[in-house]
């Protein structure tokens, strides 16, 4: 089944925090396909879903709260309505706050599209006391409008069996359409005669009531492609400036019309679940207490839960795949064995170790994203975003970088402003990533005893803090600019669906595991070969040559060995070879564990040092070709390379010669 | 910092009718009716299309006198920086 096999299209739109995905993943499963979409770097979903054997083509269209050329997403959800002609549009709103939601739609019926409503989290809406008549509002719109609790998936299939009999019969299709206000219908229809026969591939009502809301792209279109008109229709929306407000106002007016007998609201004054747990959710005091205990306890499931998984696999399974492995290939060449053991399943086999870690972490974020928590982590932190010329909003894409930059960086999308996605990107390399965190945990034990928790600790602490200063800075000096506005929807708690939270642990963790497949893969060929060139001997190798050459720089914080300068380098690959790579370059001495033999070569200062490098390294890879695709230009991760080179060298010096006054360097 | 002394002007900004006053000059549990919206396009094409439209009833949830704020708007919970609620004028009720 492929995309040219459906015969009919249909569109998803709807607000954010409506649910919309929900629906989309029940109606295609694994079925979909995310992609980009072409030139832009705004997410595009889209899927298969067949019924009674027609292949449907869905497209999730973007989150957007209107239809206004305000927002890439925007554009982009018009530009397809307009250009693509989709067959038919499914409309998701939310029932808790339909009033709102209707704006949308109240849009999306001026556009000449056919549009099939559902109204999503029935449920939430039931408690909060909203009760909401379906049938009514269908009497009043026009167009079918369903009930649905995607959640459960209720009602999902009989709103396809709705949009699917509107195809059938496309003249059934009777909206009540919002008119503007009375004061302006004479200059609406003076400019929609200007326009007539003058914009072939745009719907001249539509177009007419877009330049009166003054949108600057519909603007500039009409002023390209009607020139002889232009001059009228400029002096008649000089005159009109104050038209805007009144169209939007005539929107909600006509939402309020079609609501009026369909809606039933909770009395005034009524004390919602959501009221009573945002009493604290977002307290400046508790609410940031709340938080830090649920980060703590996310490092803490995540490490305590998935850590034995992952040490287990490094030390039973890969070891175990290795030996089947140098067994299966007994007859073939030293190197290619040498190859597939020491490099291949040493280098990416380590990576994908992390995946419980990583799994665990993206389960529960999932789900705190999905009960409705994660906007309000983003209020909380409003104020401290601030401090970086930032807002509220990137606190999520940062926060989604704890798990792995990669997708953290790609999360930064959520981030309006040019300047300010652009600084949280920036800032993503100094987010410790699992990958780091694995190393760190495997590593602290040995260098540190009983002390390493608190060590730990004190690494994500300052790792935190060189975060903040250095977003302090470059928003000070290099991405000078005003903070952009932090206007963000706190939706209603609900609770969480399993489906929703598995398929976001399985994008986020897909990214991860392709990463792995393909540069990490390569990068541990290429380890491999520089450290088997060219005598087929570590010691002698490239590798070793070069680890040796920069042993003098090593010296200034301690790390004198170059096995220690090549593990850390190797970290440019995938944070987390530099344990492989140390597993390569140590070799297995019997009765003594891998941690422990590092841990004998080093001062404590030395040790202290290592870490501190280790967390501030310059960002792996993947991260690199993120921030490319994100930013799109080659220049930013090469600025952020070359900064985090400076700075982790830096502090790390620094660390070690404090540590050494401390007298930890013996 | 240059953006916070703005701000400031605009609290002390003199609403040319009696009665007008920011958004963020309300304490929690009041309410107002939303009267004007000050600030450039960009910024008030996003609070429209959230429902801050000449007329809406807004009430304020949480005011700690500096950070964001919390509003409920048509419905909707909505966060706003202290910069943009100052855009808001509102008369209260």
């Amino acid at each position: 089944m492929s995309e040219s096999d459906a015969s009919l299209t249909i569109a998803l739109a709807g607000q954010p925090n409506v649910g919309k995905s929900t629906i989309f993943n029940i109606l295609t499963g694994l079925n979909q396909h995310v992609g980009n979409w072409p030139g832009k770097t705004v997410e595009q979903k889209t899927g298969l879903y067949t019924r009674d054997g027609q292949v449907i083509r869905l497209v999730d269209l973007p989150g957007t709260y209107s239809l206004t050329a305000n927002s890439e997403e925007e554009r982009i959800a018009r530009d397809f309505l307009l250009r693509e002609k989709p067959d038919l549009v499914v409309a998701i709103v939310n029932a808790a706050a339909l009033e709102r939601n209707l704006y949308l739609v109240a849009e999306l019926l001026s556009m000449p599209v056919r549009v099939v409503v559902g109204v999503n989290m029935m449920d939430v809406a039931g408690q909060a006391g909203i009760h909401v008549e379906t049938h009514v509002l269908q009497a009043a719109l026009g167009v079918p409008v369903l009930p649905l609790v995607a959640s459960r998936n209720k009602g999902v299939s009989e709103l396809l069996d709705a949009a699917l009999r509107l195809m059938k019969n496309p003249d059934d299709f009777a909206p009540n359409r919002p008119e503007i206000r009375a004061e302006h219908r004479p200059v609406l229809a003076e400019i929609r005669s200007l326009l007539s026969g003058k914009i072939p591939l745009y719907p001249e009502d539509w177009t007419a009531i877009k330049l009166l809301e003054g949108d600057t792209e519909i603007t500039e279109m009409v002023r390209q492609s009607a020139p002889q008109a232009w001059e009228r229709i400029h002096a008649l929306l000089k005159q009109h400036e104050d038209a805007y407000l009144d169209v939007a106002g005539g929107r909600y007016e006509w939402v309020g019309r079609m609501l009026r007998a369909a809606m039933v609201k909770p009395k005034p004054g009524a004390i919602s679940l959501t009221d009573r747990l945002d009493k604290i959710a977002t307290h400046p005091f508790w609410g940031l207490g709340l938080l830090l205990s649920i980060f703590g306890l996310i490092f803490w499931l995540t490490y305590t839960a998935a850590m034995p998984v992952v040490i287990w696999l490094d030390t039973q399974i890969i070891p175990f795949l290795a030996a089947s492995m140098r067994w299966a290939l007994a007859p073939a060449p030293a190197w290619l064995t040498s190859l597939l053991v020491d490099g291949l399943i040493a280098g990416a086999g380590a990576v994908l170790a992390l995946l419980p870690v990583l799994v665990i972490f993206f389960a529960v974020l999932g789900l705190l994203e999905d009960v409705g928590y994660l906007a309000r982590s983003a209020y909380i932190m409003d104020r401290f975003m601030h401090w970086m010329g930032l807002h509220g909003r990137s606190f999520l894409p940062l926060c989604i970088g704890f798990g792995c930059n990669v997708p953290g960086c790609m999360a930064a999308r959520i981030v309006e402003e040019p300047r300010a996605r652009l600084l949280t990107i920036l800032l993503m390399p100094l987010v410790p990533c699992t990958g780091r965190m694995a190393v760190i945990a495997f590593l602290a034990p040995a260098f540190f005893g009983k002390n390493a928790a608190s060590v730990t600790w004190g690494m994500v602490a300052g790792d935190i803090l060189m975060l903040l200063l250095i977003g302090i800075a470059i928003n000070r000096g290099v991405l000078r600019g005003a903070r952009s506005a932090f206007i963000m929807e706190m939706p209603l708690y609900h609770l969480p669906n399993a489906r929703t939270i598995g398929l976001y642990v399985w994008h986020n963790t897909w990214a991860f595991v392709k990463k792995a497949g393909t540069i990490i893969l390569l990068a541990s060929a290429t380890v491999w070969l520089l450290a088997y060139l060219p005598g087929g001997e570590v010691e002698g190798s490239l590798l070793a040559r070069f680890g040796r050459w920069l042993e003098p720089a090593g010296r200034w914080l301690g790390l004198g060995d170059w096995r220690l300068i090549v593990a850390l380098l190797s970290s440019f690959v995938a944070k987390e070879n530099v344990i492989a790579t140390l597993g390569v370059l140590y070799g297995s001495e019997a009765n003594l564990g891998l941690a422990e033999q590092v841990a004998r070569t080093l001062t404590p200062a030395a040790a202290l040092a290592f870490l501190v490098v280790l967390i501030t390294f310059i960002p792996c890879a993947a991260t690199v070709a993120a921030m490319k695709q994100e930013t799109g230009a080659w220049k930013w991760p090469a600025f952020s390379v070359g900064l985090l080179l400076v700075i982790s060298f830096g502090v790390a010096v620094i660390v070690y010669q404090l540590a050494r006054v401390m007298g930890w360097g013996v | 910092m240059r953006l916070r002394s703005k701000c400031k002007n605009l609290e002390e900004f003199n609403p040319s009718q009696p009665g007008h006053t920011p958004l963020s000059s309300l304490k929690p549990g009041e309410r107002g009716v939303v009267v004007g919206l000050l600030g450039g396009r960009g910024l008030m094409c996003r609070m429209v299309s959230l429902g801050f439209t000449p007329g809406t009833e807004v009430t304020l949830l949480q005011n700690y006198g500096r950070g964001p704020l919390l509003v409920t708007v048509r419905d909707t919970r909505v966060a706003l920086g202290r910069g943009e609620a100052l855009k808001v004028l509102v008369e209260a009720l």
